[in-house]
């Protein structure tokens, strides 16, 4: 069974916690995690509801593998309408936190209305209760975290919470828990804000232990696991350089977007990669990087753990981020990084520990200031506006923007609003580098064409997560495809959401997949989980799943000119690199891939397509 | 032979398989609130420490025991509670200078590394070598290969 078949629903209106059964009949055939999260989503709201509004619904989910032996067996995901895309926001976490929840006997938490004042969720078990919150607001994740464990007397309680930019209503403040670990895009922690929910405590002691075939589950669990281990991106590039080993690959392909795309190479890619973690600094000989962290169940560990130099001009006086904390992953290094021009490795560790400590994603983040610099250098922006002078390249800036955004301050309430609002504010909403409002993640569309039609038909905006063809265009994972060519990319981008949003239903993590295909994860779900678990089953749900999505957005007031990306990547030309000369596909990709999907030229699923997967 | 669990920190990333293993070992279920193994996070170091019984030889626990309810398995060298014996009365979780004997409230009864019987689950687990079942007098074999290897292969 592998579910704990029950959901715990809070209405923060009347103040009320009840437990109810999990419709079985939609686990079957939506699994748990997101698809889950995303069916009971659909079934509750208006899709055009207003996201910040007590109408929209958040919604914690586990899936039938998180809490068990499963490698990386830990994950839970966000659901809600989001407020930076009016789309559907769905955010995947690590940590500890979601086995917890499991642990405690829910499988889901759906959240409905608003308190009248702050309050948080306390879940021990069976035992759950609203409790006031009004001490915590205004509080960073990390004091928030901090305060509950001592007050509950109980260093084992684990928290999911929002910082101040999630009570600011920063339109991509995430939710963190485990300190460092975050369902960060989309902005679900601004609806949690919007709901004065603070965090979520819980402990739970019960476990899991209604596997359906437990001999079975540990030596399919064991053997799979060995598959990650002898992998070379998983047993050796991970856990020894993180994510960040892609910084010097991106960059030498000529897919590394730089200053708000307007290049494909960062000439101080160098200088804040994974080797670069790696390397004993001056002040003190000693390596950025202290060691790497796995999530829960996790054997692969790609997770950082670094200590900044304290003798950086960020933290010399600020003792309390001297310690180790969560380190750089490629992603925020990229966004803080190279979409803004800045090499200065420990101004971005900084950066990145703001981001954790206040909650807030480090993608759209960065990508934003990456706009707001170059609106600075056209003379837009000016320094008096902006607080600082900020052109490309300038640590400074974007320490100073990043604290001013966590403390939503001054000018970092624009920020907040993200590079789509922002950009249109200052009259050039063609620099906004997004889609659906969601900013770009650290793959340049021009040099990889499949992760532009990732980009433009992903169902939250903008997002790697969604369809990781790097994997197939640039690490050969499972066949090498040419990264420059639009050719084959439509089936290649609907076979990886597919199987992804499987994948991000079972309480796995993606990063398995750079080692298992979704048949190796089927005989785990089999041994887990009663009924049938057949691939053909798992394929027609990754379809349905991506297709509920997809007509959530379209009720929602999405169309085929949201299925897009900005000019620049249409009619720029990459300058360097293996790309260069080359614009996106884009507008080739798009009629192939709504064909192969099964929808009509404006992109809705068809009659048809609707009935073949039962939505 | 007589082995023993052998940890090793520095290879730890605080995954908590080992404590997973433990608990379906002996439960039946994943849930680490049952674990005799338990990894500890140091946040401000990044220190991840996995820590459970050494089985003494001279252990304080089976010693306070009113009740003999914990026994030597002669086999492996593990003092184990007898389930049906134990009272409950905690006086070896006091006894125990490293904390690694606990009670189990709801059962009634103490809990700790028994080894499982000569093959303890969380070394088999755990995926990174942080834990493993070696050789009780030889503790230190690996460690001192790893030297012995520099001395004999000086780097060039």
């Amino acid at each position: 069974m592998a579910w704990t078949r029950k959901i715990l629903r809070v209405n923060l209106t009347d103040r009320t916690c009840t437990s109810e059964p999990l419709n079985m009949e939609w686990a079957h055939d939506y699994l748990g995690q997101r698809g889950l999260a995303t069916k009971y989503l659909a079934s509750e709201i208006d899709p055009k509801v207003d996201p910040l509004s007590p109408d929209n619904k958040i919604i914690w989910a586990t899936g039938p593998l998180t809490g068990t032996m499963a490698s990386t067996g830990g994950r839970y995901s966000v659901v809600t309408k989001g407020p930076l895309t009016g789309a559907i926001a769905c955010s995947n976490s690590g940590g500890y936190f979601g086995a917890e929840l499991k642990f405690a006997g829910w499988d889901m938490v759906i959240i409905e209305g608003r308190a009248s004042s702050p309050v948080y969720l306390s879940i021990e078990n069976d035992k759950v209760e609203l409790r006031d919150a009004s001490h915590l607001w205004g509080k960073t994740v990390w004091e928030t975290e901090g305060q509950i464990k001592s007050e509950h007397q109980d260093p084992q309680v684990r928290v999911s919470c929002i910082g101040r930019t999630g009570e600011n209503g920063v339109l991509y403040a995430a939710i963190v828990n485990d300190l460092h670990r975050a369902a960060g895009r989309s902005g679900v922690g601004a609806v949690a804000g919007s709901k004065n929910l603070k965090a979520i405590a819980v402990r739970g002691t019960l476990g899991v232990g209604n596997i359906a075939n437990p001999k079975e589950f540990m030596k399919v669990t064991f053997e799979k696991k060995k598959i990650l281990k002898e992998n070379a991106v998983t047993g050796q590039g991970l856990p020894t350089y993180g994510t960040q080993v892609l910084m010097n690959v991106i960059n030498e392909i000529g897919a590394m977007p730089t200053r708000n795309h307007k290049d494909v190479q960062f000439e101080g890619a160098r200088k804040i990669s994974a080797e670069a973690m790696h390397e004993p600094r001056e002040s003190d000989g000693k390596a950025q990087l202290i060691n790497n962290q796995a999530c829960f169940g996790c054997t692969i560990a790609c997770g950082r753990i670094s200590k900044i130099d304290a003798t950086h001009y960020t933290v010399v006086n600020s003792p309390k981020y001297w310690g180790a904390s969560g380190g750089l992953e490629y992603e925020a290094a990229w966004a803080l990084g190279c979409a803004n021009g800045v090499d200065d490795l420990d101004a971005l560790q900084y950066a990145t520990m703001l981001c954790n400590e206040d909650g807030f994603d480090p993608i759209s983040f960065g990508a934003t200031i990456g706009a707001v610099m170059e609106l600075y250098e056209m003379g837009v922006l000016t320094k008096e506006e902006v607080g600082i002078e900020a052109p490309f390249g300038s640590a400074r800036a974007l320490t100073y923007l990043t604290e001013i955004t966590a403390r939503g301050e001054g000018f970092g309430k624009i920020i907040g609003l993200g590079s789509k609002r922002l950009c249109e504010k200052y009259g050039h909403p063609e620099l906004s580098m997004s889609v659906k409002g969601q900013e770009f993640p650290a793959y340049d569309a021009r040099a990889v064409q499949g992760m532009g039609l990732t980009y433009a038909t992903s169902n939250r905006g903008a997002c790697h997560l969604r369809s990781y063809t790097i994997s197939s265009e640039v690490l050969g994972i499972p066949v090498k495809t040419d990264p420059l060519t639009t050719e084959g990319k439509p089936a290649l981008v609907k076979a990886f959401q597919d199987a992804t949003a499987v994948v991000d239903s079972t309480g796995l993590c993606v990063f398995t997949t750079f080692a298992w295909a979704l048949s190796d994860i089927q005989p785990q779900l089999q041994a887990a989980c009663e009924g049938d678990w057949s691939m053909e089953k798992l394929d027609l749900m990754g379809e349905r799943i991506w297709n509920m999505e997809r007509q959530f957005n379209n009720a929602a007031g999405f169309t085929r000119k949201d299925d897009d990306l900005p000019a620049r990547l249409k009619t720029e030309a990459a300058k360097v690199g293996p790309a260069k000369g080359l614009v996106s596909g884009i507008d080739k990709m798009i009629p192939e891939y709504y064909d192969l999907r099964g929808w009509d030229p404006e992109g809705r699923p068809t009659a048809e397509t609707v009935a073949r997967l039962g939505l | 032979m007589q082995k023993s669990l052998h940890i090793d920190p520095s290879k730890c990333t605080s995954c908590l398989q080992c404590e997973m293993a433990c608990s379906f070992e002996n439960y039946g279920v994943f849930n680490n609130s049952l674990s005799r193994i338990k990894v500890f996070e140091f946040h401000h170091t990044g220190a991840k420490v996995p820590y459970t019984c050494t089985q003494c030889d001279e252990a304080w626990c089976m010693h306070a025991c009113p009740v003999e309810a914990i026994k030597l398995d002669k086999t492996n060298g593990a003092k184990v509670v007898l389930e049906d014996v134990c009272v409950g009365c905690k006086v070896c979780t006091i006894a125990c200078p490293f904390g690694t004997v606990n009670y189990v409230a709801e059962t009634g009864k103490v809990q700790k590394c028994d080894l499982c019987g000569g093959d303890p689950a969380c070394a088999e687990a755990c995926p990174t070598g942080a834990i493993t079942y070696v050789d009780a007098n030889w503790t230190g074999l690996e460690r001192m290969r790893q030297w012995a290897d520099k001395l004999g292969n000086p780097s060039a």
